[in-house]
């Protein structure tokens, strides 16, 4: 009984989980005469595809898509690296200092460099790096939370075969490539997601460190441009725009979705 | 625990190496990236006789009203390539009048100070503090500023020294839907004239379900991000100014000004002609459009919006007089900044030369209601022939006799923002109208303290 | 110290080397300076040491009190809320049942997007009047609200949007959680008869812990941390009803340039986050086994 009436409730909840998605998809294709006078909400009654083109055509997506791709790529391939480095340290090494150096590391988790936002950006001053990407990309290049997730993992692997492919003469660059990444792919692609997403929604610390078009990446973008578009007539355009942000994510997470919650789980957070 | 709190100070000690050794690190560690300024196409100059080399400006404009306002922009840049091929005008859009006052700040202070900007009248004192800008005063012939309207003027320079032209320049009007007139009764051509009237039509504007619950408003004065603008105006029309002339007194417990405010905030509690709260800036004119409200206070810089989405007559009309008429000025000047090579100053001054003639300053204002800047500008065909077509236009040019200059201090944005919150206070019916004005008259005492030296 | 040692010991430093640098210089570096800042009156360019004058001043200033305030019970709220919410959630998702997986992508896309996204989209459905709530409510006959306008609900409004957009990502924490609990003892409580909610409290709850240790401060983070939605709905209007400390902080920083006070605010945050963990670790250590 109680089972049932779980299920139910936990499948209203999801609907009233989509509600905000789907409320957003058709609002974004009504015409903007609708929009104020429509009864319901949810009726489409003479879609457009006029909000998507007038998104289009006034803020310079392909630069911003480039300038966002670039940014949680180059992020996440100097994540990947760091992370993978000091989590096969943390796992299968013993040396002086560990658990400061775990503590060290242990900081950036509480005190992630969104919230110094004030500080490093007079540092990126002192570097002479406003209004570039790499401005964007440089404080999260090591990512703490990726080390912990990686060790984590590193961990589960039964320490006899690190110890079988050294004494077959590997040295520990290639245990690292033959043992432990093909092993741990679950918990890389977790990782991956997390972070393309973090980054690509990423937006205070842009929006203080770019100044111009060449380098903003799409949340900046588009917040700007809602700025101006406020006024409820013009909700058709922000939708559109909202959506044309959103889709590449949404896309991924429906394309991956089995895989990412599994590796999530495989990848054996605690 | 133990272990825990031993760790917290190897934490601490390790920290502290770190730092003093990064400093040094962090100068030499990471190139500086090639600077973008000074990337002109080196095939540009060899097609054409090299008269001049080419120049690339950098100019902020944020958006503070509706309609395409950055399409006519990059239109305009575009227009002066044509004319002088050697410059190219980059138009940044960069958000809200605070948005880009905050980008061009940040820019300046990094170093890498744009060329050109539209900002806000009243951020004069802030950039002058941070000697962000390049002073006009001898840039121009005098015979050139006594063009402008010398309200506007009055807002660019500080003392003797002019800092900037006016460019999108607007102040408050009130708007009013013609057929919602007629169905109370009152004279679509006869707009309030005084606050009595005003709140007199509000109540007869105001309409109520069988239920009692409001389906039409008499009247929106919107509150959020420039209540004090709005504020202003209403002490202007009950006879004072609530700032000086050098940006270091502020008025704002005068009397005259808690009158205001009183009337502000019974509009929407006692005489509830008005929603009661904040009435989001942008939301307001969406209300007028779609007949929520009656009756706006807004910038005349929503003009051409509301023209072009309004499905009904809509008349324009002054503000209406306590004492007398009244309005601040609004809007944004062009600043050129100081720390740029003295070839871009020269194309700056040229661009802002190009943007202040008549038949641009006409087209602009047309555009998105602004008003024009100088009066030659409505001595042209094109806006004769459109504030004859459209005689709501000329208002706001007709008003600039009562206008006086916006609030405009050192430390604007704070000053601003206290102001702003305690208005919203008063209007929620968190403080009084009294100490909503003499926190915010003693506040802005603290912070303006340290210039009157 | 024999050899084998010291090579683990270079390889290790060498190996944390990348890692280490960037946190020096992007996350202790910065907390140095800006501790050193925070002795410093400095508005625009001048700079002035004046001890521990700016802390004095911050902590009489109604509009600090007011953010911290609406910071902490915003954090009071959405943490334990979205926590319970997610386990709730996860407990009923963690099957392979048909549709399952639909739902549990119906919890799990909000955390996905950007909250600037998220803040253009609730800022229409809370619009007074036009917006989905009000339209929604007016089914019912009930009377809108200025969600966003009135100081009483702008607050909620925000914990509520969060609360949407937080639950789906604690949930799949607690969903790798849930994996790896031992199954006999799940089948061995069955046995014993034991009722659900029962086997929930005695059970999953003690052995979720660890779990709920690390979400407790990666949510408590994130409601120190998320503060773009501002930006779109609201400057953490009105009055200050909705603003939070990060976004004071960019304000000071950003929009008054005041290098003191917001150095200042920046090394209170630290604190604030800083005491959280450590109480955390303090008073949830027993059970954690990293």
């Amino acid at each position: 009984m109680h089972r049932i009436i779980n299920r139910i409730g936990i499948i209203c909840l999801g609907l009233l989980f989509m509600i905000p998605l789907l409320w957003t998809a058709v609002t974004s294709v009504t015409p903007a005469e609708n929009m104020l006078t429509r009864i319901n909400p949810f009726a489409v009654q003479n879609p457009t595809f006029a909000n998507y083109l007038e998104a289009w055509s006034t803020i310079p997506f392909p630069v911003y898509y480039r300038n966002t791709l670039l940014i949680v790529g180059g992020i996440l391939g100097v994540q990947l690296l760091t992370a993978t480095m000091a989590a096969y340290a943390f796992a299968r090494l013993r040396f002086l200092g560990q658990s400061a150096m775990f503590i060290l590391f242990l900081v950036q988790v509480m005190i992630p460099p969104d919230i110094l936002i004030f500080p490093n950006y007079s540092i990126m001053k002192e570097l002479h790096l406003i209004d570039t990407k790499w401005a964007i990309m440089i404080p999260y290049w090591a990512s703490s939370f990726g080390v912990f997730l990686l060790r984590q993992s590193y961990k589960q692997i039964p320490y006899e075969l690190d110890e079988s492919s050294r004494v077959d003469g590997c040295r520990w660059w290639q245990t690292l490539w033959h043992i432990y990444l093909p092993s741990t792919i679950p918990t890389y692609v977790a990782f991956a997601l997390i972070s393309i997403s973090t980054h690509w929604s990423n937006f205070m610390w842009p929006l203080i460190v770019t100044d111009s078009v060449a380098n903003r990446p799409l949340t900046v973008g588009i917040a700007i441009f809602a700025q101006s578009f406020e006024t409820g007539a013009q909700w058709g355009v922000v939708t559109a725009a909202t959506l044309l942000v959103i889709s590449p994510l949404l896309i991924a997470f429906f394309f991956f979705q089995k895989q990412f919650v599994e590796s999530f789980m495989h990848a054996g957070i605690k | 625990m133990k272990k825990l709190s031993f760790l917290l100070i190897a934490f601490v000690l390790i920290l502290s190496a770190c730092g003093g050794g990064t400093s040094n690190n962090g100068g030499s560690g990471v190139n500086r990236a090639a600077s973008t300024q000074n990337t002109s196409e080196a095939s540009g100059g060899t097609e054409n006789p090299p008269a001049e080399e080419p120049v690339e400006l950098s100019f902020y404009f944020p958006v503070a009203v509706g309609g395409p306002i950055t399409s006519f922009i990059d239109k305009l840049a575009a227009d002066f390539h044509t004319e002088n091929p050697s410059i190219t005008i980059k138009p940044v859009y960069a958000g809200s009048y605070q948005d880009t006052m905050t980008k061009v700040v940040t820019a300046v202070q990094g170093g890498n100070s744009p060329d050109l900007a539209v900002l806000l009248s009243t951020e004069l004192y802030s950039l002058l503090e941070i000697n962000a800008l390049e002073e006009l005063t001898t840039r121009f012939e005098p015979v050139y500023f006594d063009g402008f309207y010398e309200a506007f003027m009055s807002n660019t320079k500080a003392g003797d020294q002019v800092w900037s032209v006016p460019f999108q320049r607007s102040t408050i009007v009130l708007y009013y839907n013609k057929d919602k007139f007629k169905a109370a009764n009152l004279d679509p051509e006869q707009a309030p004239a005084n606050w009595d009237e005003l709140r007199d039509y509000a109540q007869k504007l105001t309409v109520k379900d069988g239920s009692g619950k409001v389906t039409q408003w008499g009247l929106e004065i919107p509150s959020t991000g420039y209540q004090y603008w709005m504020l202003q105006a209403l002490a202007l029309q009950t006879g004072t100014n609530i700032v000086s002339n050098d940006g270091k007194e502020v008025y704002l417990n005068k009397p005259e000004v808690k009158e205001a405010l009183q009337f502000y905030v019974d509009l929407g509690r006692k005489d509830k002609v008005m929603p009661e709260g904040v009435l989001e800036w942008a939301t307001v004119p969406s209300d007028f459009i779609s007949g929520k409200t009656a009756m706006m206070f807004h910038t005349t810089g929503n003009l051409s919006k509301v023209k072009a989405d309004a499905s009904f007559d809509f008349g324009v009309a002054y503000l209406p007089a306590n004492k007398t008429y009244g309005s601040p000025t609004g809007g944004g000047n062009l600043y050129v900044f100081k720390d740029i090579p003295e070839e871009r100053k020269q194309a700056a001054l040229k661009f802002i030369e190009f943007l202040t003639q008549p038949e641009r300053v006409a087209q602009w204002s047309i555009d998105t209601g602004y008003v024009g800047t100088t009066p030659a500008a409505y001595e042209t065909e094109l806006l004769k022939k459109y504030v004859a077509d459209f005689p709501q236009a000329a208002v706001a040019r007709d008003q600039m006799e009562y206008a006086s200059s916006e609030l405009s201090t050192y430390q604007n944005g704070q000053i601003t923002k206290l102001f702003n919150d305690n208005i919203q206070a008063a209007l929620l019916g968190n403080m009084t109208v009294e100490e909503a004005l003499d926190q915010s008259q003693q506040q802005a005492d603290e912070i303006l303290q340290k210039y009157r030296k | 110290m024999t050899k084998q040692m010291l090579k683990d010991n270079l390889l290790a430093y060498a190996l944390l080397f990348p890692s280490l640098a960037f946190l020096a210089i992007f996350t202790f570096y910065p907390i140095i300076k800006v501790l050193d800042w925070s002795f410093y009156e400095s508005v625009m360019s001048v700079k002035r040491f004046v001890g521990v004058d700016l802390y004095q001043q911050v902590f009489q200033d109604e509009v600090f009190l007011k953010v911290l305030r609406n910071n902490l019970l915003l954090a009071a709220v959405t943490v334990p809320i979205s926590i319970l919410l997610a386990m709730y959630m996860a407990v009923w998702v963690n099957d392979k049942m048909r549709g399952t997986s639909l739902i549990r992508a119906a919890f799990f896309y909000p955390t996905l997007l950007p909250m600037i996204a998220i803040a253009n989209i609730w800022l229409f459905i809370y619009t007074p009047d036009y917006g989905l709530l009000d339209k929604f409510l007016g089914c019912f006959g009930l009377e809108g609200q200025s969600w966003l306008g009135d100081p009483k609900w702008v607050l909620i409004s925000m914990m509520v949007m969060l609360i949407w957009k937080e639950a789906g990502y604690f949930m799949i924490f607690y969903l790798a959680g849930l994996q790896a609990l031992p199954k006999e003892v799940y089948e061995a409580a069955a046995l014993d008869g034991a009722k659900p909610f029962q086997r929930f409290r005695k059970l999953t709850f003690p052995l979720v812990m660890p779990t709920t240790l690390f979400v407790l401060i990666i949510a408590t983070t994130n409601s120190f941390k998320l503060v773009d939605h501002l930006y779109i709905m609201t400057k953490g209007g009105p009055n200050n009803a909705s603003n939070l400390l990060l976004y004071h902080i960019y304000e000071t920083a950003f929009s008054f340039w005041d290098m003191g006070n917001a150095s200042v605010l920046t090394v209170i945050l630290l604190v604030i986050l800083l005491a959280f963990s450590i109480i955390y670790y303090g008073v949830l250590d027993k059970r954690i086994h990293y």
